[in-house]
Formats: C-alpha cells, sequence, structure tokens
C-alpha cells in the first residue's frame, strides 16, 4: 500500500526527471477524476453562493388576486316552518303546521311554495244532529300547497322600546294551487299579508294572514269557500 | 386468539349510511362556507352609503368615505353586505358598490341579471296556472337550456275539475327562433302520461292513465333581474283506448326564475 501511495505522488518527479512509467500515469487519470466528481457538487454550491450573494434588484409586485364575485356567499333562499290556526268555513278552527321555502328574486320580489297539513273540526249540522257524520275520518285531512308571489310593500324598521330596532317587512302574497280538502283535490287561490321580522341577517319571523279561496259541491250546492289563515313561521336565510 | 372484524364492519349498516350522509353534507357546507370569498374593495366615489339592511327602505346609518377599504361579506339579491375596516357593517346596493376598485385599483365587474343573461341562462324554473278544457292546470317545471334557442323542459301538473282531478307528466322541447327580443315566441313539443280520477262525490268510475303528446305556441317576456313571464297555448292529444282519441286545448300563464 505505501509503495503504491509513493509511486503515485512521485509518479510527475519521476516524470519530470525522465522516468517513464505506464502504470503511473494512469493512476493520476483515475485520481483526478475522483477528485473532480468529489468536488462536483462543491462547484455548484459555490455557484448558488455566488447568486445569493448577489440578488436580483427587481422589485416585486404585491400579489394581486381578481374580486370574484361570483364566490361572494349569496343569501337568496328562505325556507322555514309555520304553525298556526285555519278556518275551514263550516268545519271550524284547527291547527295548522306547514312548511315554507322562498327564493328572493329582487328586494322587492319572491317566490314562495308552502305546504301545510290540518284537519277538519265537525259542521254545526253534525254536532246538532248528534251521530250524522258528513266525512270519514281519512276525509278529514285536510292538507294544501300553494306557490305565490310576494312583494315587500313596506320594508323598513321595527322599534322595541328605545334602545332596539329591527328590520322588518310587510309583504303581500298572491298565488294559487290545490287542496285537498273532504276526500277530493281543489283548485285553490289564496291572498293575504304578511310581516317578517328580521330578527338576524340569517333568521326571520313572520306573521301571516291568508284568505284559501276554492269551490266546493261537498255540503249540497256548489259554493265559493272562504277559509282565513293566521300563522306564524321561523324562517332561515341561505 | 379470536378472528376480530374490522372496525367499520361493527358499525351498524344504518348509523354507516347516516356517516355518509353526514360527510358528504359536510362536504357541501364545507365547500359553501370555505369556498366562499370575502374581498377587500375600495371606495373611489367621495362617500357610499350604508344602509342597515338589504333593500332601499332601510335607514342610512353610516358613510364610508373616498379611499376606505370595506370587505365584502355577502350578497342578498342585488345588495351586498360590507365591512369596513373600524368594524362597521351595513347594506351597499349594486348600483352604489359598482365605482369601488380591487386592491390594485382596477375595476371589478359586479354583474347584473339582465335580458342578456336571460338569453344566456341555463336553468330555467317555473310556476303556471291555466285552463285544461275546463278544468284548471297548475304546472311547475324545470328546463335546462342546451343553446338560447333550445330549451329541454320536465313539467308535472295537477288538473282539478268539477267532477275529476288529475296529474300530467310531461317532457318537452321549446324551440325560440328569436331569443334576443323582449317579447321571444317560442314552439314546443313533447309528450307524457295523463292521470284522471272522478271525484269521490261522483258515482264511481274507474282511475285512467294514458298516454298525451302536444305541440304548443308561447311567448316569454323578459321583465325583471331573474323574472320572466311565461304564457303558452298547447294543442294536446290524448290517446286513449277508446276507439277515437281526444283533443285538448290549454291555456296557461306563470312566471319563471332562471340562473
Amino acid at each position: 500500500m505505501e509503495s503504491r501511495i509513493q509511486r503515485i505522488f512521485l509518479s510527475d518527479a519521476a516524470k519530470r526527471k525522465g522516468i517513464s512509467r505506464a502504470g503511473g500515469s494512469r493512476c493520476v487519470t483515475v485520481l483526478l477524476l475522483a477528485l473532480a466528481w468529489l468536488l462536483a457538487p462543491v462547484t455548484v454550491l459555490a455557484e448558488s453562493a455566488v447568486l445569493l450573494e448577489d440578488p436580483p434588484l427587481a422589485v416585486r409586485d404585491p400579489e394581486r388576486r381578481p374580486v370574484r364575485v361570483d364566490r361572494i356567499d349569496t343569501e337568496n333562499f328562505e325556507v322555514g316552518v309555520f304553525t298556526g290556526l285555519l278556518d275551514v268555513e263550516d268545519f271550524g278552527s284547527q291547527s295548522l303546521l306547514g312548511v315554507r321555502a322562498a327564493y328572493h328574486v329582487t328586494e322587492d320580489l319572491f317566490v314562495e311554495a308552502a305546504y301545510a297539513r290540518s284537519k277538519l273540526g265537525r259542521t254545526s249540522f253534525e254536532e246538532l244532529s248528534g251521530g250524522a257524520q258528513l266525512l270519514t275520518d281519512g276525509e278529514r285531512d285536510l292538507s294544501y300547497w300553494s306557490v305565490s308571489a310576494g312583494w315587500d310593500i313596506l320594508p323598513g324598521e321595527s322599534f322595541i322600546g328605545r334602545r332596539w330596532a329591527f328590520k322588518s317587512s310587510l309583504y303581500l302574497l298572491l298565488g294559487a294551487g290545490s287542496t285537498r280538502f273532504g276526500g277530493d283535490d281543489v283548485f285553490t287561490l289564496n291572498a293575504g299579508l304578511g310581516y317578517r321580522f328580521i330578527l338576524l341577517d340569517w333568521l326571520a319571523l313572520h306573521v301571516t294572514a291568508q284568505d284559501h279561496m276554492f269551490e266546493s259541491d261537498l255540503l249540497g250546492k256548489s259554493e265559493d269557500k272562504h277559509n282565513f289563515e293566521v300563522s306564524g313561521s321561523l324562517t332561515v336565510f341561505f | 386468539m379470536t378472528n376480530r372484524r374490522p372496525t367499520f364492519d361493527r358499525i351498524p349498516r344504518r348509523c354507516r349510511f347516516l356517516a355518509a350522509v353526514v360527510m358528504l353534507c359536510w362536504q357541501g357546507v364545507a365547500f359553501a362556507w370555505f369556498g366562499s370569498e370575502q374581498p377587500q374593495v375600495r371606495v373611489t366615489e367621495p362617500y357610499m352609503d350604508m344602509h342597515t339592511g338589504p333593500g332601499r327602505g332601510y335607514p342610512v346609518f353610516y358613510v364610508a368615505g373616498k379611499g376606505e377599504q370595506v370587505t365584502v361579506i355577502k350578497r342578498r339579491t342585488d345588495w351586498f353586505k360590507v365591512r369596513t375596516r373600524r368594524g362597521r357593517e351595513g347594506w351597499v346596493p349594486l348600483a352604489k358598490i359598482r365605482s369601488t376598485v380591487d386592491a390594485g385599483g382596477d375595476g371589478i365587474d359586479w354583474g347584473k341579471a339582465s335580458h342578456q343573461a336571460f338569453i344566456d341562462r341555463r336553468i330555467e324554473i317555473g310556476f303556471s296556472a291555466g285552463d285544461f278544457d275546463g278544468a284548471r292546470s297548475l304546472t311547475g317545471y324545470v328546463g335546462y337550456a342546451l343553446t338560447p334557442n333550445i330549451l329541454v323542459q320536465l313539467e308535472g301538473g295537477k288538473l282539478l275539475g268539477d267532477f275529476s282531478d288529475g296529474e300530467i307528466l310531461q317532457g318537452s322541447v321549446q324551440l325560440s327562433p328569436f331569443p334576443e327580443w323582449r317579447v321571444s315566441p317560442f314552439f314546443s313539443l313533447g309528450t307524457g302520461i295523463i292521470r284522471t280520477h272522478p271525484h269521490s262525490t261522483i258515482v264511481r268510475s274507474e282511475d285512467r292513465e294514458d298516454e298525451i303528446v302536444h305541440a304548443g305556441l308561447g311567448a316569454h317576456v323578459y321583465l325583471t333581474d331573474r323574472f320572466v313571464m311565461r304564457v303558452e297555448y298547447r294543442r294536446h292529444t290524448v290517446l286513449t283506448s277508446r276507439d277515437e282519441n281526444q283533443e285538448v286545448d290549454q291555456w296557461k300563464a306563470g312566471f319563471s326564475v332562471f340562473f
């Protein structure tokens, strides 16, 4: 081993001295190649170090992202539940439970779909005659659905005491739908007035009074029936 | 050692389904929540009124000055809820927020539902009421616009007559040759089924179900924002199992919103 190293280091001296040794020159080539291989990464690092020492003088623009209006959260839908009293002509008043969903098209106009269920009470005739039954139990189930256009006619603020101001709105409703009445579906027009009391931006209370009008021949002759509903709703905007 | 089943298998099937639904819903909610942006804009007009609510009936309670930066939080119809740097929150109409600029001082395209938006609509949803051979008809429909000229539509209707009522389910194609007109006529062709039930006060007779085809003529009337009125006349042919087919006229009018 020692003699080998000696040979490598001595080879140049030997050349200068005119001593020619074939094996020595090959060893030098191998050693230089190995050195080059070892130092290659260092050179690259050295180059990058040079780059780091000399930063470009360009001024960076602040990051600019275009405003995307379609990514802004929209809250045009309003859904909720309602309960109240439905007074069906000749059949007395019964409680009512329903769901409603609205889409606000403009600040003044909205469209709304509603579905509700109630029961028919007993007519005066049934009460007075004792045992007579005009309808079976199944036929006493009443349900309706309607699609209405709503118009916010009086948007404004309501004040409770001196400290509290709530946004509110009075609206008109006009629509059409179908009512399951006495076992049959009848065409129904609805018209009414509502008051929306906005508790929070996304939560509202409503009080609604509506007339549901339909024609029926259930009690012998065909006549227009007016059925009044007063209800309260709790709705959320999303 | 007993061979234990994997954890997932030990969850009851119903719970697994519920968990999957909850996870899917969360994805939707998370996207809606976190996918939305609250951009910052700068006022360029001398002032910008902020209302307490999203409507012109709600009073102005604060004024953002020129150069002030506000964050847009959300939108309802054409009103935007903004927050100033001092934490004041109020509503600004589209007409006013239009003059704001982005961080780089560039104008922003706030968009506006217009007649052009209706022409370029993809989805149209609406409701109409009318007369179906003496009976009242109520129809709900959903349409998908393939091009401004062609709309494919699915509709479900309720028929309410004096002696019977029924349901009608149809698919149709609408062709509008002049979509750019404010009152734009269309032709429609479609087919479906009609089911009728006699009223309970009438002597019992059988429920019927028949195929029905129609050709129609109507018009879209662009009103405002996302509101469109629609009127239509249809000639239906009910393909009955009897010797003769029945011809039925239908008139209807209604409203659509579009997206």
